[in-house]
């Protein structure tokens, strides 16, 4: 009998002890990526697998979104503001047992830049006029103007250091210089990550990561439940998120996003190339309905292309508040008293299906008629992003900082004004910070006052997460889940 | 008898609270009242509301008239086109036409109908006049493969004989005397593929190719309802129900009459 009860205790100790020594982990995630090179392609998956975990660059973002040294331990800026000098980590190797030297880096940044580059942001490169190996573990790029957020640049996803011996295979067989190694893609289930036990810097606590692709809501909560996974970044379905609260097992992060959800309209198409019809649908929007309605009340009402959290964000919502009353006399003014039909194309997030029915009741109490059609990503993309062949369209932008890309007149909303496109030039040379934000409250002002697009809501982060997991990024200041600082609480 | 008084009991409710929501529903079906959202039933909201506030008893009634609007017109469509089929398919008998008709029947039943509905919305687009020629489309063999079977037999009954010895063509035999003798079947088989009209636009709507919004449609309340089960539970219910209850009674009215219509049964009786 005490030796039974002595067994029953020594092996509940090892089950215990087995308990608290877990040291694998498994994130849910809605989306797979399409492959794993995340200097070729948008998808935002591909940095979030990825970024940080697998991938470095030579800056990379914080938790906070600030920018801190990746692989350069040190950098220079001349005095003119155009060479900047990267000393790099000595004795950091690729996964395949590689030394990451300069020539890495040039190798990277030029094939970043080249004219055949697909790189999804190329324009992050574009000043680059040339990349110089100084020595191995030195790098000097020289830039054809000053540039305030060069390196800003170089956190990015999409300026993370390759190596040239492993790049055939890169969107199958990912080398990076990361704490964690790519281990195996199932596709269609999942990819593990394995720790590196070479890693230059700290090591990462845990052993092994796994990302499982969950792409419906309820599965999504079936497995969140069930607790078949540990955590499910950018948790799809709002609504279940105040049941998660109530219970002890899980945390819910609400944090914030790059990502500016707006009802995009299309400039070049009638009648939205008419400001007064643009300033009527902005008008007619109430943003508070939508949060409600659509995100469970998960996100911050915004007035213009920007981020709430970021420092030089002014609150410009008052330039469209909700007044259906002023929508319609602007309508009228614009001829269309009795209003217009118009086509509104939607992507599958519940963001843009939910919040779509509520704006075309919305619009419709003020006499635009919209045609709702619901469609897949990839039709959304070919139709909508690169067919333009849209009137109005619901996306969120979670790309950081990208009030830029109102100076693309072949941008997919079309916006073509020069003075934001000569305002945004400027910004890009402009490397003192007080002036930086003064252009960027200028260039925020513009686009409110010119109502290109109606401004919805920053898009919240909510991540469900086991209430034992520590260190998961609650913000997303770019596409990342950053696992280096994940562990367990006993 | 009783199933059929019953059945048709069911469908009449349904199709009357779909006529009376052109005219009048309890709320206003387009009008969101977000911060009355997914309100439990009360005596103001019969079915509570739904995650926008919208009455979804009025959703019922509006959602009624899609059902059945689509799965009428997919009927009449396999019925205008399939019955037609058939007749000439016996009429001809082991022609080439017959042939022709009976293989590409085989050829639609080859396929599983919602994959095809799918594929034909994923092309065209999504929309209800999609989904009604979907499901219309696989309407058309059913229909035929009934009216030619029954056909055949009339065909080497006397009176048809007689028809035949007095000169009429086989069109007119067809029209007029083999095409009263099968109506019967027909209205049985067309209550049935009613039924199945109505669950199929519900499935398409389910996954987002039916009628778009903001029509209300069964199939979609219950896709929105699916993350809100565990939350509001009448949210799902009650569409669940409405589906339930019209193809239930379809299919008892179905077998109602039969009974009351097919004259074997009626002898055995």
């Amino acid at each position: 009998m005490t030796r039974w009860i002595l067994g029953t205790v020594a092996a509940t100790a090892l089950l215990t002890g087995a308990a608290i020594a877990k040291t694998d982990v498994t994130i849910g995630l809605q989306l797979e990526p399409p492959h794993l090179d995340p200097t070729s392609a948008a998808a935002g998956a591909i940095d979030q697998v990825l970024y940080s975990n697998v991938f470095e660059g030579l800056m990379r973002f914080a938790s906070d979104g600030s920018v801190i040294n990746g692989l350069a331990e040190d950098w220079d800026i001349s005095e003119d503001g155009k060479t900047y000098t990267f000393k790099l980590h000595r004795g950091v190797k690729f996964h395949d047992g590689t030394d990451l030297d300069s020539a890495d880096v040039k190798f990277s940044l030029d094939r970043a830049r080249a004219e055949d580059s697909v790189n999804a942001q190329k324009a992050l490169f574009a000043n680059i006029a040339s990349v110089e190996a100084v020595d191995p573990l030195t790098v000097k790029v020289t830039l054809t103007a000053p540039q305030g957020n060069f390196l800003f640049n170089m956190a990015w996803g999409d300026a993370v250091i390759v190596a040239p011996e492993s790049i055939d295979d890169i969107k199958i067989k990912p080398i990076g210089t990361g704490a964690f190694k790519f281990d195996d893609w199932k596709q269609g289930d999942s990819i593990t990550l394995v720790k590196n036990a070479d890693y230059w810097g700290d090591a990462a606590k845990l052993d092994k990561a796994t990302f499982k692709f969950i792409s419906e809501p309820t599965a999504a909560f079936g497995a969140m439940m069930a607790e078949d996974v540990d955590a499910f970044y950018s948790y799809p379905a709002p609504e279940n998120l105040a049941q998660f609260e109530a219970d002890p097992r899980f945390t819910v992060l609400a944090g914030n996003t790059e990502g500016e959800t707006i009802l995009a309209m299309n400039n070049k198409q009638a009648p939205f190339d008419n400001k007064l019809v643009r300033e009527a649908v902005s008008h007619a929007i109430d943003r508070q309905a939508i949060i409600d309605g659509a995100m469970f009340g998960y996100g911050t009402p915004i007035g213009s292309h920007f981020a709430p959290h970021n420092p030089a964000y002014i609150d410009l919502t008052g330039n469209s508040e909700y007044d259906p009353e002023k929508a319609k006399a602007l309508l009228a003014e614009a001829g269309m008293a009795d209003g217009f039909k118009t086509t509104l194309k939607l992507p599958p997030p519940s963001y843009a299906r939910r919040g779509g029915e509520i704006i075309a009741a919305q619009l419709r109490a003020v006499g635009i008629e919209t045609e709702i059609s619901n469609l897949e990503w990839a039709q959304w993309l070919e139709q909508a992003f690169r067919g333009k062949d849209f009137g109005l369209t619901i996306v969120s932008h979670t790309e950081p900082m990208d009030i830029g890309i109102y100076a693309r007149p072949d941008y997919y909303f079309q916006y073509d004004n020069a003075d934001l496109q000569k305002l945004m030039a400027d910004f890009d040379v402009e490397a003192d910070g007080a002036k930086r934000t003064e252009m960027l409250q200028q260039a925020q002002t513009i686009i409110s006052e010119d109502y290109v697009n109606a401004y919805l809501f920053q898009l919240a982060l909510t991540s469900v997460v086991n209430a034992k997991l520590q260190g998961i990024w609650p913000d997303a200041p770019t596409q990342a889940i950053d696992l280096t600082a994940v562990s367990w609480s006993e | 008898m009783r199933s059929l008084i019953f059945g048709l009991a069911l469908t009449v409710m349904f199709a009357l609270g779909a006529l009376v929501s052109f005219v009048w529903t309890p709320y206003d079906v387009t009008v969101l009242e977000i911060a009355n959202k997914l309100k439990p039933p009360t005596a103001d909201h019969w079915f509570g509301t739904d995650h926008f506030g919208r009455d979804i008893f009025s959703m019922i009634m509006v959602g009624a008239r899609t059902s059945i609007a689509v799965a009428i017109v997919a009927v009449v469509i396999g019925m205008g086109l399939g019955v037609p089929l058939g007749l000439a398919a016996a009429a001809r008998k082991g022609s080439l036409l017959d042939e022709v008709i009976m293989r590409g029947n085989d050829l639609i039943f080859a396929f599983p109908s919602l994959l095809i509905a799918i594929l034909i919305t994923a092309i065209f687009g999504p929309s209800a006049v999609n989904a009604i020629i979907a499901i219309g489309i696989f309407n058309i063999p059913v229909f035929a493969r009934l009216t030619r079977g029954a056909a055949l037999s009339l065909w080497t009954r006397d009176y048809v004989l007689a028809a035949r010895v007095a000169g009429k063509g086989a069109t007119r035999i067809s029209v007029e005397h083999i095409l009263p003798n099968v109506a019967n079947l027909l209205i049985v088989q067309g209550t049935i593929q009613f039924s199945l009209g109505i669950l199929a636009e519900a499935a398409l709507s389910y996954v987002g190719l039916g009628a778009q919004p903001p029509t209300p449609s069964w199939g979609r309340m219950l896709a929105d309802a699916q993350t809100l089960i565990a939350l509001a539970p009448h949210v799902a219910l009650f569409p669940g129900f409405a589906i339930l209850f019209t193809v239930l009674g379809l299919n008892l009215a179905g077998d109602g009459l039969r009974d009351a219509l097919d004259p074997k049964l009626r002898v055995m009786r």
